[in-house]
């Protein structure tokens, strides 16, 4: 029994990696037709292997959780890799930003859920205006040459607590309006429909990682200018700060639907495999475009020597904040989407401890490597929870705990052996540096003698 | 590469006009007047002054601690000046972020190498150009026509450059797996990606072989000919200090001591002392 889960475990691993692969390749080809085709028909194969055909069912519900739990740790740990493995920062504040993102999305569908459109009302405003803030005070800091950061930061916070305050009092005042459209339970109203539903998941992912984003922006603005050391220390207590939060949602916070530490139960399951399939491609080319950019270089080259990148005319504040934002950004929809999957969520998922899962990924499969992230992240979960859970757990009820011995110890000998992490700089496909078309003549300046 | 003055208005650049050039001189590109640094109670620089006129290939040297790197590191604005003025075509410099000064026309070298050293040699050469990208970053996301234009333009410029300096076989090439003179050579080569008006050198001979250090002044003066610039370098290398800058400045103990030729430098009494030690000066000149 134990031989035969293990080779079949195997397979599974080597079959998603395959997967990855192709899927990958898909994106980065040329034409655009196999592109699109060929992405539709990586989609429909999993979601053919999800499907139940009378009792039979190719991915389990074990085995569906695995590949969903995968996908949302890819798109928080190739924020992290953006952050740490591209910017060099080295930050323990990503499962912070994720925990935010999974309540926020959470929030907004769970009210509307039960008739309530305020949580996509205020959160919706609150982030659009919260941009707007951002943008007009960065325009009126730019004029005032050599403001401190304290200074700005101060100004950023008050411009947030009257976006804030603003979109409260609009979403309170549009709220009772929206009420009727969703009908009673008996009637269900345009509002309560499921199509609408769908929408509102949507838009409750990007608000959440939009939100994510900009607490980010805010905490990272003074932050980022502590030195390496100091910012990762500062990082790790803003994850404390925010599951403690969690802990009191309904006794600090005025959210008395998140249940404090017992829990948020009742979300609805809305994560469908379409869903995370298309926030999964889209954060991977949304990455993968920024890398092999001129902002990407940039990113880079804060990573690789700050006063270099200083003297070469490149905004060093600037790229460590956009980074950081950015990674979070892709934290907040990763949250979005793990929040309706599971329909239940807990502080102690994003626990600081755990939070160190996306950093070992991003270290494993090798800081600045996308595909290394990619590939670590599936073959983290399906490794640790799909074939250790179950294979220790069969050994005796106690036995799963030693897998944080096991793993602890794979991760030491990959340190030693392979300090690159595992795949080092390889790129897969899609996330190879694209070649770019130049002219056909060899270069024709030299040096006249 | 034009050489466009700035023509802002503003107090420092009304100062700027009475300095326009007389019958035979060229405009003053950088001007320093006063200019202090103080290290808690150590004075590093001292009422340092120095003109630098357009398209002058001038040295700055002086025996180690001297304040040399001090200088740049304040025209550079990695070092906020304790006091004084730095006038670049009559805009004030001081207060100024690193990165605004660059943008400027002011591009620079460092003393011990600073490449990105996990970064191809031709990612190096590209980061230069980032100020003037010519592209934001939607286009980049998009991967639009713009991106595609730009990014295209860029490379191409940027392979003209290591061309020039014969590095174009490097170009894939991790910079930190370059031999040290190749690497001094990117950095020029990325110094000058960023379009600037000024260069300034810092040691660029350090560490290179008397064959090195001949080519090497071939290039600096076939870059200053080709792309119009003002250089201004320090250098340890008397040999290329004293046959390629036309007006070399000594400094010790962070203040000038003398100004002049490399004729005029090389018998300063001031210079020799400096150099070799008092009473030094009566016996013989320095052979440099």
């Amino acid at each position: 029994m134990e031989l035969g889960f293990l080779l079949i475990s195997m397979v599974k691993i080597a079959a998603i990696l395959a997967y990855l692969y192709g899927v990958l390749w898909i994106l980065g080809h040329q034409n655009r037709g196999i592109k699109i085709g060929g992405l539709i028909v990586a989609f429909g194969v999993i979601q053919a292997l999800l499907l139940d055909f009378g009792g039979f069912q190719v991915l389990t519900d074990f085995d569906s959780g695995l590949l969903f739990q995968a996908c949302t740790m890819t798109m928080v740990a190739l924020g992290l890799n953006l952050i740490y493995g591209f910017n060099g920062q080295f930050s323990l504040a990503q499962w912070g930003f994720y925990g935010i993102g999974a309540y926020t999305a959470a929030d907004i569908t769970y009210r509307w859920g039960l008739g309530d459109a305020r949580g996509l009302l205020i959160a919706g405003l609150g982030v659009i205006l919260g941009g707007l803030m951002i943008l007009a005070v960065r325009r009126l800091v730019r004029r005032y040459k050599g403001m401190p950061v304290l200074s700005q930061f101060t100004l950023y916070l008050i411009g947030s607590v009257m976006a804030g305050a603003v979109a409260v009092f609009i979403g309170n005042a549009l709220n009772p309006g929206l009420a009727p459209l969703f009908g009673v339970s008996d009637a269900p109203g345009i509002l309560a429909s499921p199509v609408v539903m769908q929408i509102v998941f949507f838009l409750a992912v990007l608000i959440a990682g939009a939100f994510a984003a900009e607490v980010s922006f805010l905490f990272g603005l003074p932050v980022l200018t502590l030195g390496s050391d100091y910012f990762g220390i500062a990082t790790l207590g803003f994850s404390i700060v925010i599951q403690t939060l969690m802990v009191n949602t309904d006794t600090l916070l005025p959210f008395p639907e998140m249940k404090g530490g017992r829990g948020m139960i009742g979300i609805p399951k809305l994560t469908t495999w379409f869903w995370a399939f298309l926030f999964l491609i889209a954060v991977i080319i949304i990455m993968r475009n920024l890398i092999y950019s001129s902002t990407g270089r940039a990113i880079m080259s804060v990573r690789e020597d700050e006063t270099a990148a200083k003297a070469m005319g490149i905004d060093v504040a600037f790229y460590k904040l956009f980074a950081f934002v950015v990674g979070s950004l892709f934290a907040g929809i990763g949250g979005g989407v793990y929040a309706h999957y599971i329909g239940f969520l807990s502080p102690g998922t994003f626990d600081f401890l755990v939070g160190f899962n996306p950093l070992i990924i991003v270290v494993f499969g090798g800081l600045g490597s996308m595909t290394g992230t990619i590939a670590a992240s599936f073959g983290w979960i399906f490794f640790l929870e799909g074939l250790l859970r179950v294979l220790l757990g069969q050994m005796g009820t106690e036995a799963p705990t030693w897998r944080y011995v096991l793993y602890p110890i794979a991760l030491l000998l990959l340190m030693l052996l392979r300090p690159q992490g595992l795949l080092g700089n390889v790129e897969w496909g899609f996330l190879k540096r694209p070649a770019i078309k130049l002219r056909d003549a060899a270069p024709t300046a030299s040096v006249s003698k | 590469m034009q050489n466009t003055i700035p023509t802002k208005t503003s107090a420092v650049s009304a100062d700027y006009r009475s300095l326009e050039p007389t019958a035979n001189q060229p405009a003053p590109v950088l001007e320093i007047s006063k200019l202090t640094k103080q290290f808690g109670g150590l004075r590093a620089v001292g009422n340092f002054d120095l003109t630098v006129r357009q398209g002058a290939l001038d040295g700055l040297i002086g025996p180690n601690g001297a304040g040399k790197t001090t200088v740049f590191n304040m025209i550079s604005g990695l070092y906020a000046p304790t006091a004084g003025d730095i006038l670049f075509y009559g805009e004030n410099l001081v207060g100024m972020e690193p990165h605004e000064i660059t943008q400027s026309g002011i591009g620079r070298t460092f003393q011990n190498i600073r490449l990105f050293p996990n970064l191809t040699v031709l990612a190096n050469v590209l980061i230069g150009y980032h100020p003037h990208a010519g592209y934001g970053l939607f286009d980049g996301l998009l991967r639009n026509g713009r991106f595609g234009a730009k990014e295209r333009e860029m490379t191409e410029r940027a392979q003209d450059f290591l061309a020039i300096f014969g590095l174009e076989k490097y170009q894939h090439e991790l910079a930190k797996n370059l031999p040290y003179g190749e690497q001094r050579r990117v950095e020029i080569a990325r110094a000058l990606a960023s379009d600037p008006k000024l260069l300034l050198l810092d040691e660029p001979a350090a560490g290179m072989n008397p064959a090195e250090i001949g080519r090497l002044m071939e290039y600096i003066h076939f870059i200053r000919d080709r792309f119009n610039l003002t250089i201004l370098l320090i250098e340890h290398q008397m040999r290329l200090v004293m046959n390629i800058c036309e007006q070399i400045t000594v400094m010790d103990f962070g203040e000038v001591i003398a100004r002049g030729t490399a004729m005029e430098i090389q018998n300063d009494v001031r210079v020799i002392e400096a150099y070799l030690g008092r009473g030094a000066a009566g016996r013989q000149g320095v052979s440099m």
